[in-house]
């Protein structure tokens, strides 16, 4: 007897919740070679504005927490990452046009980013703070702090690993992100927001939307409640205005990159801000 | 409860002309029981149906400066300093530093000791009757359980006038009213108007809190607003705000229809102020709506329909300046008292 296919309609990811689009629109997702995959949900402005929102109220609980537990809590993603090998390999081969050893190769490698990058939790402070040398009877330390909300425009082409290689870096020291996947190729990103949704991370630390990027991501660059902005995968796009746009409310701005950005801790350093403060050595 | 004589109730001219010169307990609650009973199905749903109005773009504009124009900017907490009275106050009359053009907020909210740092930190911005100033409210009556003597209410609210209160909002005793006491309750709220005559012998505005959240029933809620307007309240108020659920939507309908059926009934208009668990805009903008279909547009007035709020201010100010800049707003943009 043949089965109907039950072919899924996918949400977004915002607050830790999974709502249709307030738009109400899905578009369709296909295979490299046309095929009918999916549907997803196309975000619109309000989506975003949602997600910054949930992003906000994410950022004291996310950035309060000990860089020890923030990684931990990153090493356990890696390890249901892990456990759905299968089902990211399946989807980047069907929705990439790939072979089967490429899509492998690409799992693995996000797996391995994403654990290199749990590893910096507890460690980047120690890497880019300072003792700062002062001729008085004070201390001075600086030390970096997450910047807030980070809005991420993730790479194009490579659905899984080019995710990863932006939301990690951003997310490993405290900030919460709103992610705009890959139009073409956006299952990755969804099965990964699946992943976060039972792990340990709270709800509206990491929020994606799926959609057009270029409808999604002049609203972000413009919007006063985001902090700093990563072009990667706006290479595409009109990237000079949102930089311009971006400019306004003075956040940080990563330009757009070619293909999948190499694993880097300056890559955790530029979504911090320094703080430097004194302390007395007189009572002591 | 049977009465084994009629108690005569205080003389209230509104009660009088309604029930009759016979003004007693059973003539009272004879009326109020007579009541037609209240259809929550019907009300809720068109409460649901007048939610789901579009307004957009100029009326969106618009609605926004309105619900500012009307909001009563409240502070209710027993931490309230003198110093944060006074941000209120320099937020009421300066809702929005980037935008000289954002209207003020009808009136400020306060304790009753709190009442004369109002008045002193909003100076000539004080109404103090004029039409054109920020009115300072002052809740009383043992707000907001309302369990003390009838002498401390009224010592409570009387203070507040001499202080410089142009709005008293009282609680009335919803023990009393469950209990069927409603000449009671009459009483009491008949001579807190008295307790808001000044020394020139005009009043301040009498705003009757019902507390709707502990009446339980809509029919209560009916019963307990004729009850406000025929002892003499200028203003209908649902909640204080310390209680859940606070304003609601059908709630605010069944009270603007009593004014409406009020209004009908004798031309006089009275106020409607939804107070509590309103904090964003599109929840505020559903209340206007509620208002302008039930009562009509003239209610979208200072003088007769206010916001009892402190968090939905902020909300407002950041819709504004998102429609005003064209790009998302946050709260960095906005005091945060």
């Amino acid at each position: 007897m043949s089965r109907i296919t039950v072919p899924k309609t996918f949400k977004l990811y915002i607050g830790g919740k999974f709502p249709r689009s307030e738009s109400g629109r899905v578009y369709e997702v296909v295979t490299a070679k046309g095929a009918f995959l999916a549907n997803a949900a196309q975000a619109s402005r309000k989506d975003a504005r949602d997600a910054v929102v949930a992003a906000r109220s994410a950022l004291s609980g996310w950035a309060g927490a000990t860089g020890y537990n923030r990684g931990q809590v990153m090493y356990r993603i890696a390890e249901l990452l892990e456990g759905r090998r299968a089902q990211f390999i399946d989807e980047i081969r069907s929705s990439e046009g790939v072979s089967a050893s490429a899509a492998e190769a690409q799992v693995d490698a996000a797996i391995d980013v994403w654990v290199w990058y749990a590893g910096w939790a507890d460690k980047y402070v120690q890497v880019a703070g300072n003792g700062n040398p002062v001729s008085g009877p004070y201390f001075n330390i600086s030390t970096p702090e997450p910047t807030g909300v980070v809005a991420i425009i993730a790479p194009q082409q490579s659905s899984l690993l080019g995710f990863v290689s932006v939301v990690a870096p951003a997310l490993v020291s405290g900030n919460t992100v709103v992610v705009i996947s890959s139009q073409s190729s956006p299952l990755s990103a969804i099965s990964l927001s699946e992943v976060l949704a039972t792990s340990d991370v709270p709800g509206g630390v990491v929020n994606v939307l799926t959609g057009s990027a270029a409808e999604v991501a002049p609203w972000l660059a413009s919007h006063a409640d985001v902090n700093a902005i990563d072009l990667a995968g706006a290479g595409e796009l009109d990237w000079v205005d949102l930089q311009i746009a971006a400019a306004d409310t003075l956040k940080r701005v990563l330009p757009p990159e070619d293909g999948v950005s190499a694993a880097s801790v300056e890559r955790i350093i530029f979504f911090t801000e320094t703080k430097t403060v004194w302390h007395t050595k007189g009572l002591i | 409860m049977t009465l084994d004589h009629p108690v005569a109730l205080a003389p209230a001219e509104r009660a009088v002309q309604l029930i009759g010169g016979d003004l007693t307990e059973k003539s009272l609650r004879l009326h109020l029981e007579g009541l037609p009973g209240v259809d929550a199905v019907g009300l809720e749903a068109r409460a649901a149906d007048l939610g789901t109005r579009s307004i957009k773009t100029t009326s969106k504009a618009w609605a926004l400066d309105k619900i500012i124009s009307l909001i009563d900017l409240t502070t209710l907490e027993g931490s309230d300093t003198p110093g944060k009275v006074r941000s209120l106050v320099a937020k009421a009359m300066v809702p929005d530093a980037s935008d000289a053009a954002t209207p003020r907020v009808a009136a400020v909210c306060v304790y009753g000791d709190m009442v004369a740092d109002a008045v002193a930190a909003l100076g000539s911005a004080h109404s103090a009757g004029r039409d054109d100033g920020i009115n300072v409210a002052a809740v009383a009556t043992a707000f907001p359980s309302g369990r003390a003597s009838l002498s401390v209410k009224l010592s409570d609210t009387a203070d507040a006038v001499s202080a410089g209160a142009d709005e008293i909002d009282m609680v009335i005793d919803r023990g009393a009213f469950l209990a069927g006491r409603f000449g009671l309750v009459f009483d009491q709220i008949v001579a807190v108007k008295e307790a808001c005559r000044r020394t020139d012998g005009s009043y301040a505005h009498l705003k009757v809190i019902l507390e709707t959240g502990e009446l339980t029933t809509y029919d209560n809620v009916r019963r307990a607003s004729w009850l406000a307007i025929l002892a003499g309240g200028d203003f209908i108020k649902t909640s204080t705000g310390k209680v859940a659920p606070a304003a609601t939507l059908p709630v605010t309908l069944l009270m603007l229809q009593v004014v409406r059926d009020w209004h009908n009934l004798t031309g006089e208009r009275i106020g409607v102020k939804p107070a509590g668990g309103i904090r964003t805009s599109k929840d505020a903008i559903k209340y206007l709506v509620t208002v302008a279909e039930t009562v009509g547009e003239e209610w979208l007035d200072p003088h007769l329909f206010r916001f009892g709020a402190s968090s939905l201010l902020n909300d407002v100010l950041l819709q504004r300046q998102k429609l005003t800049t064209g790009h998302y707003s946050g709260p960095d943009y906005v005091t945060i008292d």
